[in-house]
């Protein structure tokens, strides 16, 4: 059981890193970014390709998917979301699942379609035993990642200038152009910073599964994306929450119910879960005005 | 040139009218009065085939596709440049593992001319496809799809690979007859037809002969969370862990028993094989593991060699047994059109229609005397099933390689 | 007189979207009868109709009742194993009963699924519904996978997530294997039934728009609490678009699934939705003839791309792409808007003249 819930807590931190740049995103350009969940798996490659070809040290193959993110997040947004800024939503959502075709395919033509080994970062880490539990250390740095990163968006958002930016543009864009704020620049900031996450989750989610495919962010940028709605989409605390609620109820799912019904239980939860919380578990409610 | 044309379409008719007296699996074996058989005369194989290969390309199982295509690229480079006057032309469609778009590969293949197809690669596409190829009759040899229901009352379908059943017994033979283990655990993907066929066969055997099966568990073909499925398997005490599936969700299942410091011994089938091959795989987590497979890119006959050193210098990458299969397929199905010119005095398959190769091939594969060489297996022959028999080797994987058990 | 008018334009619209299919079968038909049709493009003809009903269907809940539906394509599954079942109960009766049942009993199961379903969705709103209709989705997709049906001489027995349980007799066969899904189905759709049927659905979905129950369901779009003050219920009548356009993307379901040897309950997953949404915002949010044209272009535009072989599906996402850009810009948009009413102007000065 224990055992179950550490490994559960740690998927779920993966899920909540990956959300956090769907909710993030979400808050600021209400748009669905499908092509999130394909910026982690060109994370897992830049690493991959950074620690095994160039012979880099796992720190710093990190960083150099972080900067590789970064910009591809920026570029994406420049090129394909901001000519659209003013169209209608379901209009964005089409371009970004465009882009995420675009990705995938992009990779299937540079890196080939054959499965990549993750590096193992962690080697000489022992299995560390907790309580009788054996837990894996890729569990414990992901869980350990995800609280760090939680602890710092909070500050940046609460604490600095372009973090107050970014909520106020999140708020009312046009109140907050009239503050003197450039929406262009937070926009794109948003994206960088959501990108740059993805990387992060990119070299966990593939050192915790440590299988690269074209393919391999889909599925998880579709269970992250839950995960933010679940915590309510555009609250940071939410994606938290929600990560990781989603994270323990699919491996609990697995473990004792079944594991071909696992997806449909989870997605079950987030239904039920709706209904009564229409927004999300932390969404704000936002009442009508006629 | 008129004559030739009238001889052949004859030739045609003939043959079809013998394939159409039932699947009689006698040998069909027109007189060789001149009449029968587009007849160079000599017993030679003429002409350009057009062999169509269906698998995907992209999307999640494009590994597969294109093992197969590049194997079967080898197989036809190899061929050609025999310079001879037999030569064969290539066409690889993508289906994404997909039954639809695998339909429309086969049409768009159909509309390039298509003779014979080496394909598909995957089970669920090779159903549709099949079904569609058995009313048009066009000859089909999969290279991979090894579920009983490909070749289900279709008799112009064939496999290469082994199908399901037997691996599934054959292995639990062996894990009984060398007593490997006491307890053992199945991890099966239940949503592939391969690997649930295995685990049926498996459990059957294994429950016959008394060995004790404490955990079971499935997965589908998203999982790469495996904690569930391995934690399940250590804490019933199993000393072995039979694992029927294809060797990406394998490593996998090797790093994630090795990260909580579970040490039984693995047993693999044939789809294991690769393991080895997965670029950036820790091959030391795979010290140990045992598989029944007809191909590893180790062996030192000079077919695997030679074929294992073209692949390499080519496509950068060590052979998986699907490339294997396709290597194989194109040169089994050469093998046939040889087999058939030398008995009647000669074959030139330039203009011949799918139709009239279909039901050659049909007889040469379901001819007793025919059998095919390649690098997953010597002397392959085939039922009128259309399944293939051929032998596995076990081998245990030691410093890194292949080792004959 | 005004109204007049208004009805007689929608009533063109309407004649234009069935000329538009009569137009497509005609052609289609005449090249496949004097064989002058590619083998590539025959075989996807059943296909193209039922992505063309799959993307009217689509567009009556997302353009007319305007709600973000992100798992279509699990009605189209339930219509789908439901058809496969009944073609297969119905082994002995001729092709075409069997085919007419099946689409029926399949568009009332997949009605009775959309009905169920649309209880707790239809209370959200705008993304939050999305996510829903997703998650429904891939719960259908589940299931499915846990299905086990098979057939023998005492009629169909079902099993849950264990196929051991089917307890069938000796001479029963298996119809659904789980996630292997179905195989040896009856192939008995036919390109006429599946045109029939398209017109079938445009003219229920078209009569619906244009009565007085589509306007309080568009009413209702446009102004929720409006149109409930005027006394309209909103969950009544999205609950009818909702119903109406499950039952239509069962049938389509049906015709799609008896076409081919095989099925899959993984073929119908959250991008197959994503597919028919494409084909319905391409085509013009609410409008029944861009959702035809889309649906034809883009089911046919990825097979004509095979030229480019390992460039195709990324030739395809920036296609999708280009075009999203050049038709939602605005600037874009405003040239190509002035462009055509110039020469609308010059060319009805010409037809004065």
């Amino acid at each position: 059981m224990l055992v179950h819930l550490i490994n559960g807590i740690s998927l779920g931190s993966i899920y909540a890193i990956i959300a956090l740049g769907y909710t993030m995103v979400y808050g600021i350009a209400k748009m669905l970014n499908f092509a999130h969940g394909d910026v982690i798996m060109v994370g897992g490659y830049v690493s991959f390709f950074a620690m095994t070809k160039a012979g880099l040290p796992a720190p710093l193959a990190l960083l150099l998917a972080i900067i590789v993110c970064t910009i591809l997040g920026i570029t994406i947004e420049r090129l394909a979301y901001k000519p659209l800024r003013s169209a209608t939503s379901l209009a964005v959502l089409i371009t970004a699942i465009g882009m995420s075709y675009f990705l995938q395919n992009a990779a299937l033509l540079l890196w080939g379609a054959n499965p990549k080994a993750f590096p193992d970062m962690f080697k000489n880490a022992e299995a560390i035993e907790f309580f009788g539990a054996k837990i894996s250390p890729v569990a414990l740095v992901a869980i350990f990642a995800n609280i760090v990163i939680m602890v710092i968006l909070t500050l940046f958002t609460t604490r600095t200038k372009v973090g107050k930016a970014m909520r106020a543009v999140s708020e009312d864009k046009g109140a907050a152009t009239l503050m003197g704020i450039n929406v262009n620049f937070t926009i794109s900031l948003t994206f960088a910073i959501g990108s740059g996450l993805a990387a992060i989750a990119g070299v966990l989610l593939c050192s915790a599964y440590p299988t690269l495919m074209p393919t391999t962010g889909s599925l998880p940028g579709i269970k992250a994306f839950t995960a933010a709605v679940f915590g309510g989409i555009g609250s940071i605390p939410g994606a938290m929450i929600g990560g990781i609620l989603l994270g323990v109820i699919e491996i609990l799912a697995r473990a004792y119910i079944s594991s071909e019904l696992a997806d449909a239980i989870v997605f079950g939860v987030l239904i039920v879960v709706l209904i009564f919380r229409p927004t999300g578990l932390l969404g704000k409610q936002i009442h009508e005005k006629v | 040139m008129k004559k030739k044309l009238l001889s052949l379409i004859l030739a045609g008719a003939m043959v079809m009218a013998m394939a159409g007296c039932g699947n009689s699996t006698e040998p069909t074996t027109p007189a060789a009065n001149g009449t029968g058989a587009a007849a160079t005369g000599d017993g030679a194989l003429t002409g350009t085939l057009k062999l169509g290969v269906i698998g995907p390309l992209t999307g999640g199982a494009a590994i597969y596709g294109n093992a197969v295509v590049n194997g079967a690229q080898i197989a036809v480079d190899e061929i050609n440049a025999l310079g001879g006057d037999f030569q064969i032309e290539l066409q690889a469609q993508d289906d994404e593992h997909d039954a639809e778009k695998s339909v429309n590969a086969y049409h768009q293949l159909q509309d390039w001319g298509v003779q014979a197809i080496a394909g598909t690669v995957t089970t669920t596409p090779c159903i549709a496809v099949s079904a569609e190829a058995n009313s048009d009759r066009v000859f089909m040899l999969t290279p991979s799809a090894s579920a009983t229901t490909v070749t289900e009352g279709k008799d112009n379908v064939f496999q290469l690979c082994f199908a399901d059943p037997n691996q599934g017994s054959a292995s639990a033979q062996y894990i009984f007859d060398n007593k490997l283990a006491t307890k053992v655990a199945i991890i099966y993907n239940n949503a592939d037809a391969y690997s649930t066929g295995i685990y049926q066969t498996f459990k059957a055997k294994a429950e016959e002969l008394g060995l004790e099966i404490v955990s079971e568990t499935t997965f589908t073909d998203d999982t790469t969370d495996f904690s569930v499925q391995v934690g399940d398997a250590q804490s019933n005490g199993a000393d072995l862990v039979f694992l029927p599936i294809y060797y990406t969700p394998a490593s996998l299942i090797l790093k994630q028993a090795d990260s909580i410091g579970y040490e039984p011994k693995f047993f693999g089938v044939d789809g294991m094989d690769g393991i080895l091959t997965i670029e950036g795989f820790d091959t030391s987590l795979a010290e140990g593991v045992m598989l029944l497979t007809p191909f590893s890119a180790d062996a030192t006959d000079d077919l695997t060699k030679n074929f294992v050193e073209k692949f390499t210098a080519k496509f950068g990458e060590v052979p998986s047994q699907f490339a294997a299969d396709g290597y194989d397929c194109a040169y089994a199905i050469k093998a046939a059109l040889e087999f058939y010119a030398a008995k009647n005095g000669g074959l030139d398959v330039t203009d011949m229609s799918a139709e009239q190769l279909c039901e050659i091939l049909i007889s040469v594969f379901t001819d007793a005397d025919f059998s095919a060489d390649g690098v997953t297996g010597l002397g392959m022959v085939w039922d009128a099933n259309g399944q293939v028999n051929k032998e596995p080797k076990a081998v245990v994987i030691k410093d890194g390689v292949y080792v004959g058990m | 007189m005004k109204i007049f008018d208004k009805a007689s334009t929608a009533s063109k619209k309407a004649f234009l979207n069935y000329g538009i299919v009569l137009a497509f079968f005609v052609v289609f038909q005449t090249l496949v009868s004097t064989g002058n049709i590619s083998s590539a493009l025959k075989g996807q003809l059943i296909p193209i109709a039922c992505y063309m009903m799959m993307a009217v269907s689509l567009n009556l809940v997302v353009g007319i009742s305007g709600e973000l539906s992100l798992g279509h394509a699990g009605f189209m599954s339930v219509g789908a194993f439901t058809a496969v079942i009944v073609s297969s109960a119905m082994a002995g009766s001729s092709d075409l009963s069997s085919l007419i049942v099946s689409i029926i009993v399949a568009a009332v199961i997949a009605a009775i699924a959309g009905f169920l379903i649309g209880i707790p969705v239809l209370r959200l709103n705008g993304d939050y519904l999305a996510i829903v209709t997703l998650a429904f989705g891939e719960i259908i997709k589940n299931i499915l996978n846990c299905l086990y049906v098979g057939i023998d001489e005492k009629g169909v027995h079902f099993a849950f997530n264990n196929p051991a349980a089917l307890a069938m007799s000796a001479t029963g066969k298996v119809i659904i294997n789980g996630p292997m899904g179905a195989v040896g189905i009856r192939k008995i759709s036919t390109f006429v039934a599946a045109i029939i049927l398209l017109i079938i659905i445009l003219i229920i979905i078209q009569n619906l728009v244009n009565s007085r129950t589509g306007r309080a369901i568009m009413a209702i779009r446009d102004n929720r609490i409006a149109a409930e003050s005027m006394g309209l219920s909103p969950m009544k009548y999205k609950m009818l678009a909702f119903t109406v356009s499950a039952a239509m993307a069962g049938a389509a379901g049906a015709v799609y699934a008896l076409n081919y040897s095989t099925l899959v309950p993984k073929k119908f997953d959250f991008n197959t939705s994503i597919l028919v949404l494409v084909f319905v915002v391409l085509g013009g949010i609410g409008n029944m003839t861009g959702s035809i044209i889309a649906a034809g272009v883009l089911v046919v535009l990825p097979e004509l791309l095979r030229k480019f072989s390992d460039y195709r599906m990324l030739v395809y996402a920036i296609v999708l792409i280009l075009v999203m850009l050049g038709t939602n810009n605005e600037k874009l948009n405003g040239k190509i808007d002035t462009f055509f009413k110039k020469l609308r102007m010059k060319l009805s000065k010409g037809g004065r003249k």
